[in-house]
């Protein structure tokens, strides 16, 4: 069985890693996914959260958002609508865009649907924990 | 013979001409290098996608449950909505011409079928709009700064239209990026979608149901390649822009050349006329 597994990570815009990694988590749609080298095949849909590896040792964070992802026996699939590595979160901006979007959820008269708003919030509070591990 | 001045005053106007063409040249290598990394960028997650999308549909084909996704229905070509991607600024050689010629000729060919358009950048909107042709929607300035956003919205509308049988296929008309020297002009149909073939079926353990899953696969590969297409006509128009600035300039060094000889030649005829004039005005007085 293979020590380690590739794991590739993508967005529409970019490729953001493509690198041999001991170990993934990663949130699915249905909650929090665990992969180690040698995991069963799976295909599921990606939700909101942070995808944290690591490899060579060192732990490393993204915060990342609606997509697919693929697990095969030495690889790991990511296609994100939205990924950033947490180095690269500008927290000052997150904590505004968290509080804005708060607002938004919570006062209706803004005109953004409830369920978007939800939405919104959950995307910032996801950028904000990962952007606070790095 | 025109005077001198008049001479020297169109070789300073084509130097002019010449300055700006060999500016825009240089902006449009610098653009193209953008546009081209853009194109690069997406390409991983593009190949990835076609990657699942395959294993997906080999697993969707293996499963009896698996309803006939909407993106795939074949129906009889008789409403084609046509996405024509020009530029929205001209300059730029044969690359608008080509595919508005190609559009019509399209239409020309589909005489029996009722097209509709979807005019994405200004030459080919300005082009159509003067026609009498029935037009979805038309978007302008997307090529400046292609963003995924934009253009997704665009082919989810396509989407609907052919999820509620508005329409019976979609084609894209857009210029693909070869080499700098090399726009190819390409016509691609991408709806309804054509699943990747792929090798034997994975077991794998599905979250959703594979059905499930395709249904949520199909759009984005549908968005994806509309972004590519946009990509690929940015990065086509700033190297087809580039050739002709280049071909330009060095038209004007050219013409800069062959009218400073023929000043020369002017010089010397009045100054070959005046000696004349004064050796046989001296003669004359002997």
């Amino acid at each position: 069985m293979a020590e380690t597994l590739e794991l590739e990570v993508a967005t529409p815009e970019r490729e953001l890693v493509r690198e041999q990694v001991s170990e993934v988590q990663l949130p699915g749609k249905n909650g929090y996914l665990g992969v180690l080298p040698g995991h069963a095949p799976l295909l599921g849909l990606l939700g909101i959260g942070t995808l944290t590896y690591v490899a060579g040792g060192t732990t490393r964070y993204l915060s990342i958002h609606d997509g697919f992802l693929e697990i095969l026996d030495d690889h790991v699939r990511v296609l994100a609508d939205c990924a950033e590595r947490a180095e690269e979160i500008d927290i000052e901006r997150a904590r505004r865009a968290l509080e804005r979007s708060q607002q938004e959820a919570i006062n209706p008269a803004l005109g953004v649907e409830p369920a978007q708003a939800m939405a919104a919030v959950m995307r910032a509070e996801a950028r904000l924990t990962t952007a606070q591990k790095k | 013979m025109p005077s001198l001045i008049d001479i020297r005053r169109r070789i300073r106007s084509v130097k002019n001409t010449q300055q700006i063409t060999k500016a825009m040249k240089m902006v449009s290598a610098a653009k193209l290098r953008r546009a081209q990394d853009r194109t690069i960028a997406a390409r991983p997650y593009g190949t990835l996608l076609r990657k699942v999308l395959g294993n997906v549909a080999a697993a969707v084909a293996n499963d009896e449950s698996g309803a006939e996704n909407p993106l795939l229905a074949r129906r009889e070509e008789r409403r084609i909505l046509l996405v024509l991607i020009t530029g929205d600024k001209g300059l730029a050689g044969a690359f608008n011409t080509n595919l508005i010629k190609a559009a019509t000729r399209f239409v020309n060919e589909h005489q029996g079928a009722q097209i509709t358009f979807e005019l994405i950048g200004r030459k080919g909107r300005d082009f159509f709009r003067k026609r009498e042709v029935a037009i979805s929607g038309e978007a302008i300035g997307l090529a400046a700064k292609v963003k995924y956003e934009d253009t997704a919205a665009i082919a989810r509308r396509a989407m609907q239209m052919f999820r509620d049988e508005q329409i019976d296929a979609v084609y894209l008309v857009y210029n693909e990026f070869k080499s700098v020297v090399s726009q190819k002009m390409t016509l691609s149909r991408v709806l309804p979608a054509e699943l990747p073939e792929d090798s034997a079926p994975i077991d794998y353990i599905f979250e959703e149901s594979p059905a499930e899953m395709l249904n949520v696969l199909l759009p984005k590969y549908v968005e994806m390649e509309f972004y590519r297409a946009l990509l690929e006509s940015a990065a086509s128009e700033h190297a087809a822009r580039m050739t002709a600035m280049d071909a330009a300039t060095s038209n004007a060094a050219e013409m800069i050349d062959k009218l400073t000889l023929y000043m020369n030649r002017v010089r010397q005829a009045s100054i070959t006329k005046e000696i004349i004039e004064v050796v046989s005005g001296a003669a004359a007085a002997e």
